[in-house]
């Protein structure tokens, strides 16, 4: 019984242990978190086939949790897209928003949380993979603080940014899943125990709608340049957390005017480096080349990936190339130091920020495929949040006049995700 | 052929030393580094480079580089971290290798040797750890010509400490010297076994300038160095192949520069069967590895490790020692601190018996029949017990020096038989005072001629009866002792 607006690359069921908080739930997977026996594909034809031989450290733990996983979701291919249209089986189209796509890379997963095929599901952000599809899709999406999760059975696109989160109908569903998921793992070294870091896990608990007194920072740069139903959207929100007794500000960060370009171009060079075991040797179609191993891989590595996948491993190489790294990749290091350091001092004077999660409603179906930059620019929101290694929550903020879902992206201090649950349950 | 005006060349040579550190599992997963060789059972999704596997760096193998780098003396970063060097090459698992790049764990260490008892200094760049890649099996040929290649990735992951040292060197010899000086100092430290297939692998950078050049220190300007083309040696695998492919290496640039001919700079493969090294490729591309930041392993703070950690007391300083402390020659030192082992054993010998008596029979006796065999102690390292024994039976006047060394040892070593059989089936047993004291008299009973001349100041005489009470004895009789009672009865 597969979707009709195709949301599941794989629907084989999973069964988790018997009772644990999870019990009764559906927990779908993104096709780029590793289960064991179950085949992973990250939407690339490259990996068609492949079956994991072991289980991501959060699929052990949904497990472990009680969860059922429903099946293994569609997503741009390696997480490389704002629309899902990259994978190489199929678009999916938005079950909220008829003949419009329902976001990237994790598009499945919001997807079938929006349809109510499943409960809740596993994305992976690495620059706005969650929050996207949860705002074009109208559900809730969390972005975890870098290392509260861990990332071990996640394919990797961009190592240095990103993280799994979850999506739920609700923000206290999302903040349940996040408390089973989170916490440090042996297998990954860039994990980190946030009790060392001022707080604990009690997520769930924290969604209790409670904003009185909450200080809201809106950087102008995240706001200015949005579609204008999308503001008109937003401010609504705003204006609905002020009188449950938030208040706002308008903060600057003047650093993301660089963001996009910057996580483009460590994202790529990431890709290009993490990508590069798929020669053909163990995964990826096997045709019976010609030739020596060098020119065998190259065929194997121009059919297995889709255009969207080869233009950033192409780009990727080349900013990490000699005479080329300073000008590229330690500029936008250098980028992204600055945006950590912005992201900081608005911090310092508000709970949390306050921008729409997108700056446009969802694209139709097609629409943006052969324009990479205008969907690079549509993570103009999202992707400083992954450069500042913060958490960010996507919530329903309300719909345009032709019912396309707005999402209210909040972003908190690190291992602040207690703060930015309680501000979003205001609204969700 | 009119030999044109010979010139006067020198040879400088700088390495690299992988090494790989002894540690029970791989240097970022929980796979041992032994064990089964059945192919590809030694592995896990990480050593693999399975998609969404991630490294988690094994600090014994950081330990075993701190001791490595106080060893060298070497300065210890407050921080190390990693980077990928990116290529590909079916025996890397992940099409990259996670190495270290601008903070190595090591960095301005040296090393003292001697060669041609000249003490020598060589300067060490930089140590830094990587992970093994995978081997490679090319079946039905060469690299080139194989029908097919099998990848075996036991190997892959396991820790490597890549030793770079400053173009010190000015001949083939002293790169042997400071390679036999680097493997006893990393056996000392406990981090290497010279006994693991592949684990110490060279290549060496060799380039030849006018001799003039080089200075009375032995001091070679950087510009002069950067203008000499050099060929990079690889596929050296120990210390004596090394000396040999690099005095090929070093002849072979001196006769191209001696005939008017450029060096190529060029990677060349040292081919061990035929004594020469060959030309890899002709045309060599500049590699770009677009080294970055490993992301997924954090920094490691070791500011305090050289401090916290401690190492084993080294060949140098424990040679002195044995000189001051048991009162031995250079020669003996030397030979008892040869190996850890050898050195171990000695001290053990020498806490339980006199250390002169223990000198003679591990740096002489042993070592000089081992090395008579062809053997090391390594050989015989579960039967130090047994010749532990044999000392002990010297050293308590059971059996003679002379047997112990001559019979004893040799049957022990060659038949594998333990010394106090051997004593009692060649019946090496001292023999008893009575008997002895019997022969004595027998002796001078049976050779009244021999008395005769003693008395009339015949030196011979008395070593004529010491003869024959000894072969009375069986040769178990302790000469001296044969000696003595043989005057005092003559008197
Ligand atoms: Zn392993």
């Amino acid at each position: 019984m597969s979707t009709e607006y195709n949301g599941y690359v794989t629907e084989e069921t999973i069964e988790g242990t018997e009772d644990g908080p999870l019990a009764g739930k559906t927990v779908a997977i993104k096709d780029n978190i590793s289960t064991e026996g179950v085949p992973t594909t990250c939407g690339s034809a490259m990996l068609e086939g492949y079956v994991p031989p072991y289980d991501a450290t959060v699929v052990s733990r949904v497990k472990e949790a009680g969860g059922t996983i429903p099946g293994k979701t569609n997503m741009d291919e390696f997480g490389m897209g704002t629309t899902n249209e990259t994978s190489a089986f199929g678009s999916v189209e938005n079950p909220a928003a008829e003949g419009h796509v329902p976001g990237g890379s994790s598009g499945g997963s919001a997807a079938v949380v929006a349809a109510g095929d499943a409960d809740m599901a596993l994305g992976s952000d690495t620059g706005g993979s969650v929050r996207c599809p949860a705002a074009f899709c109208g559900v809730v999406g969390i972005k975890p603080t870098y290392g509260l999760v861990s990332r071990y059975g996640l394919v990797a696109y961009a190592n240095s940014l990103e993280q799994i989160g979850p999506l739920a109908p609700t923000v206290e569903e999302a903040a349940e899943l996040l408390e089973v998921i989170a916490g440090p793992d042996e297998h990954d070294g860039t994990t980190r125990d946030a009790t060392d870091h001022g707080t604990d896990y009690d997520f769930a608990a924290a969604a209790d709608g409670d904003v009185d007194g909450l200080s809201i920072g809106v950087p102008t740069e995240l706001v200015e340049g949005a579609d204008e139903e999308v503001v008109e959207t937003f401010w609504d929100a705003i204006d609905e957390l002020e009188a449950q007794g938030a208040s706002y500000h308008e903060v600057e960060l003047p650093s993301v005017e660089h963001a996009v370009e910057a996580y483009y171009v460590i994202a790529m060079s990431e890709a290009s480096s993490n990508l590069a075991r798929f020669d053909g040797v163990r995964y990826g179609p096997s045709p019976d080349y010609e030739g020596n191993w060098n020119e065998e891989f190259a065929k194997v590595r121009e059919e297995g990936f889709g255009p969207e996948v080869k233009r950033r491993v192409l780009l990727g190489t080349y900013a990490l190339s000699a005479g080329y790294q300073d000008k590229y990749y330690k500029k936008a290091q250098d980028a992204r130091a600055w945006v950590k350091q912005d992201f900081d001092e608005a911090l310092s004077e508000a709970d949390v920020l306050a921008s729409p999660t997108m700056p446009v409603p969802p694209f139709e179906l097609g629409e943006s495929l052969d324009d990479p930059l205008k969907m690079y620019l549509a993570d103009a929101n999202t992707t400083p949040v992954n450069l500042a290694n913060l958490p960010a929550i996507s919530v329903p903020a309300g719909e345009t006049s032709d019912g396309l879902p707005v999402g209210l992206q909040l972003v908190g201090p690190a291992f602040g995700e207690k703060t930015i649950i309680r501000a979003g349950s205001a609204l969700a | 052929m009119a030999q044109a005006q010979e010139r006067e060349l020198a040879v400088v040579i700088g390495l690299e030393v992988h090494v790989q550190l002894e540690t029970a599992t791989k240097i970022f997963c929980g796979c041992s580094t032994e064990g089964s060789e059945e192919p590809n059972t030694r592995t896990c999704p990480v050593c693999l480079g399975l998609p969404g596997a991630l490294p988690v760096l094994n600090e014994g193998a950081v330990e075993a580089a701190v001791k490595v780098g106080k060893a060298i003396n070497a300065d210890v970063p407050e921080r190390t971290r990693f980077h990928r060097k990116n290529y590909y090459y079916p025996d890397l698992p992940k099409n990259f290798q996670i190495t270290q790049y601008d903070a190595p764990i090591c960095q301005d260490g040296e090393l003292e040797f001697t060669v041609e008892s000249q003490r020598r200094t060589v300067g060490i760049e930089r140590a830094h750890l990587e992970e093994d890649p995978g081997s490679l099996q090319h079946k039905g040929g060469s690299i080139d010509t194989a029908e097919y290649t099998l990848v075996d990735y036991n190997r892959a992951g396991t820790p490597l400490l890549e030793i770079v040292t400053e173009p010190d060197f000015r001949a083939a010899d002293e790169v042997r010297a400071f390679l036999a000086k680097l493997e006893e100092v990393l056996e000392y430290l406990g981090v290497f076994d010279p006994e693991r297939d592949g684990s110490l692998r060279i290549d060496a950078n060799l380039s030849v300038v006018e001799a003039g050049e080089v200075g009375d220190d032995g001091h070679i300007d950087d510009d002069i160095l950067e203008s000499a083309n050099r060929t990079e040696v690889k596929n050296i695998s120990s210390h004596k192949g090394a000396e040999k492919a690099l005095a090929y290496e070093a002849q072979r640039q001196k006769n191209a520069i001696q005939r008017g001919r450029a060096v190529e700079q060029e990677t060349r493969h040292w081919d061990e069967s035929r004594g020469i090294t060959v030309s890899m490729r002709s045309k060599e591309e500049e590699k770009d590895y677009r080294y970055f930041r490993e992301a997924d392993l954090p920094p490691l703070e070791v500011a305090d490790w050289k401090e916290r950690i401690d190492i084993p007391e080294l060949p140098d300083a424990r040679r002195e020692r044995f000189r001051e402390e048991y009162d031995l020659s250079d020669e003996a030192a030397d030979k008892l601190t040869s190996t850890k082992q050898v050195a171990d054993f000695f001290e053990d010998v020498a806490s339980e018996f006199d250390a002169n008596l223990a000198a003679t029979w591990v740096a002489d006796n042993l070592l000089g029949e081992l090395n008579y065999r062809d053997m090391a102690i390594t050989d015989v390292d579960h039967r130090l017990d047994e010749i532990k024994r044999l000392v002990e039976l010297v050293a308590t006047d059971e059996i003679t020096a002379k047997n112990a060394r001559e019979t004893v040892l040799r049957d022990m070593l060659d038949d594998g038989t333990d010394p106090d059989t051997i004593a009692e089936e060649e019946g090496l047993g001292k023999t008893d005072e009575g008997a002895v004291q019997q022969a004595v008299e027998d002796a001078i009973e049976e050779n009244p001629d021999a008395v005769e001349d003693y008395h009339a100041g015949e030196g011979g005489a008395i070593n004529f009866l010491v003869g024959q009470v000894m072969q009375k004895t069986g040769g178990s009789a302790d000469p001296g002792d044969v000696n003595q009672l043989l005057r005092e009865e003559l008197e």
